[in-house]
């Protein structure tokens, strides 16, 4: 093997590459043209329109799977779904939800089932909306709204309890603690089979 | 003495007095609105809408920004020189304030029954004395950075003090010129002299050499290494609050108006009306000058602004390297080439021999250009030169570009 074989060669192709790859355009107009040319942009981009959203007055709708603040649903009945079982504090990876169980019992059914959220708080300054929680839940009772505007003055004020997230009385339904559809049980609810309060349910209240 | 100045001298003391305090009132007017329109306008540049709260169109944007600079804790830091630190924004408010005093701007009017000229004095040396004031202010700067007892505003003040020293060398030198042709260093002189013609169109080079050191002067964008945000924190007002903040605040803005007001002075005819548009004293005279006056202050502040949306800050050895070795000669030699036509003009020589200069020192130039260009380009060639390398005297294995060249 001799010195002249280990010469590496260079064939027409990879010089003609080369010299491609060198940025020519552009070299060619003067600095001093280039920077007079920064100056109309700036120039001109002051009689375009701003893209400023004026918020307070002006507000953009979210994207409809925006994840904003949380809500706690109810069945039609106004049974709470939410059944205390933790799933999403654990799930939470900022540690931002508090739940404490409760037994439901004759006098104190809140949810369909044996167990309800005696406790139940999201504090949003922990909170980082990556919707684990929502993931988690069982029953569908978490899930998130799209209201953004949940800034505050008071640290107290952020940590949300269970009457600020559950989701209001709709029409047929009723205020919890009332015992569950006659004829039903916890299977029946979930299955989406409940589609109003019954009357004995407010007269057993 | 010129007309100017004799208008002047008659000045009662009363009058003396309240065009001190006008003076005062308009540099700190001047300097609200200019808070709001720089804001603006770079907001636009940028898209956005800038301020909009306070007032009609966030007009009083900059009047509670001062009342919210007033009421904030006042923080002397402990290892602070506490008399040089608070020395040291009074210093850098008053001495913008000074450079004021021998702006012409209006021309004659009646002021209560008198004769005068809103200016508050004419002294033979007006402009000297504005860049002596004018350098004071860099002690405000250089103390402030000092007596805070902390490394970064040093660096600040320091960075400050030797770019204000540099650019005002090129500005002194812009201003020769304009003192030859209108043969007096009296602000009411230069601007009579530019009855004709504007020194910003006569003397050209003069003019844009100045816009730059004017830039750099004022610690501005894109020159505004001294409060490098990114680099040095706040510069030399970094452990500067409240009030005292409020006065470094102050000092910026006057001083951009006050360069500006002397650029207006100097090249643009001063708050008269552009020549040869017909305006005279009788017609839009008057106080109406003072209009012009704003006019122009206003189209500086623009560039200003302008200046601040569109460039990025320099590198403090381009900007040191652009100052020393590019405006101060090119400004000595402009200066010897006004002072050689001044010269030829004045004794009368032929028209052909200030056309053969002119030509001259044009070709010259055009000649210089080219060269530089050429060298510029040949260095910029050496420097893409990859040299062959020679054959090692060892095997080595093949390089991949002859394996590309088989699969070919």
């Amino acid at each position: 093997m001799s010195d002249f074989e280990l010469q590496p060669k260079r064939s027409d192709a990879i010089e003609k590459a080369a010299s491609e790859s060198v940025p020519v355009t552009g070299q060619e107009a003067s600095p001093l043209f280039k920077q007079l040319k920064g100056f109309w942009v700036t120039f001109s981009t002051m009689f375009k329109k701003p893209l400023v959203v004026e918020y307070p007055e002006v507000k953009v709708e979210t994207q409809p799977r925006f994840h904003g603040r949380h809500q706690l649903n109810r069945y039609e009945d106004g049974l709470e779904k939410c059944i205390g079982c933790e799933l999403c504090a654990w799930a939470c990876p900022a540690d931002a939800i508090y739940v404490e169980g409760e037994n439901n019992t004759e006098g104190n059914q809140i949810s369909p089932g044996e167990r309800h959220a005696k406790v139940y708080q999201i504090n949003y300054l922990r909170c980082i909306f990556c919707g684990l929680c929502i993931e988690a839940c069982p029953t569908r009772a978490l899930t998130m709204t799209n209201e953004y505007e949940i800034a505050d003055d008071k640290r107290e004020k952020l940590i949300w309890e269970k009457e600020d997230l559950l989701a209001p009385l709709r029409a047929g339904m009723l205020m919890p603690p009332h015992p569950m559809y006659p004829g039903s049980d916890h299977h029946t609810y979930y299955r989406g089979e409940i589609k109003e309060a019954h009357p004995s349910q407010e007269v057993n209240k | 003495m010129s007309e100017y100045a004799s208008i002047l001298l008659d000045d009662p003391v009363w009058m003396i007095v309240v065009k001190g305090l006008l003076v005062f009132v308009l540099c700190v007017l001047l300097t609200l609105a200019a808070v709001y329109g720089e804001r603006k306008i770079v907001a636009r540049m940028q898209l956005r809408v800038g301020p909009n709260r306070a007032g009609p169109g966030g007009m009083l944007v900059s009047l509670a920004d001062g009342v919210k600079l007033a009421l904030k804790e006042d923080i002397i830091p402990k290892a602070a020189d506490r008399i040089v630190f608070i020395l040291a924004p009074v210093i850098s408010a008053a001495t913008c304030f000074l450079a004021f005093a021998v702006i012409p701007m209006t021309g004659k009017v009646m002021f209560f029954g008198e004769e005068t000229i809103m200016q508050l004095t004419d002294i033979p040396v007006g402009v000297l004395y504005v860049l002596a004031a004018t350098s004071i202010g860099v002690y405000g700067i250089v103390l402030a950075g000092w007596s805070s007892g902390s490394t970064y505003p040093l660096l600040g003040g320091l960075r400050s003090s030797a770019q204000v020293i540099s650019y005002e060398i090129a500005m002194g030198l812009s201003f020769v010129a304009v003192f030859m042709y209108a043969g007096s260093m009296s602000t009411g002189d230069i601007v009579q002299a530019q009855s004709q013609w504007w020194n910003a169109v006569v003397l050209f080079p003069s003019f844009v050499i100045y816009v730059i050191s004017m830039v750099g002067e004022t610690n501005r964008a894109p020159f505004d290494l001294a409060e490098a945000e990114g680099e040095l924190v706040g510069g030399f007002h970094t452990e500067y609050s409240s009030l005292k903040f409020a006065l470094f605040f102050l000092a910026e803005y006057v001083n951009i108006i006050a360069v500006s007001a002397l650029a207006t002075t100097l090249f643009l005819g001063g708050p008269s009306a552009p020549p040869g548009l017909g305006f005279t004293e009788s017609w839009l005279g008057g106080w109406f000058t003072f209009i012009w006056f704003l006019l122009k202050v206003f189209l500086f502040f623009f560039l200003f602004v302008w200046l601040r949306g569109t460039l990025p800050r320099l590198r403090y050895d381009q900007f040191m390297k652009f100052g020393w070795k590019v405006l101060i000669p090119v400004s000595v030699l402009w200066i010897l080439v006004v002072a050689t036509l001044r010269l030829l003009t004045q004794q009368g020589a032929s028209q052909f021999l200030i056309a053969a200069f002119t030509g001259g020192v044009v070709l010259v130039v055009l000649i210089a250009t080219s060269l530089y260009e050429s060298s510029k380009k040949r260095a910029e060639e050496e420097a893409r030169y990859v040299p062959e390398m020679p054959a090692p005297k060892f095997p080595v294995p093949a390089l991949p570009k002859a394996k590309i060249e088989e699969v070919e």
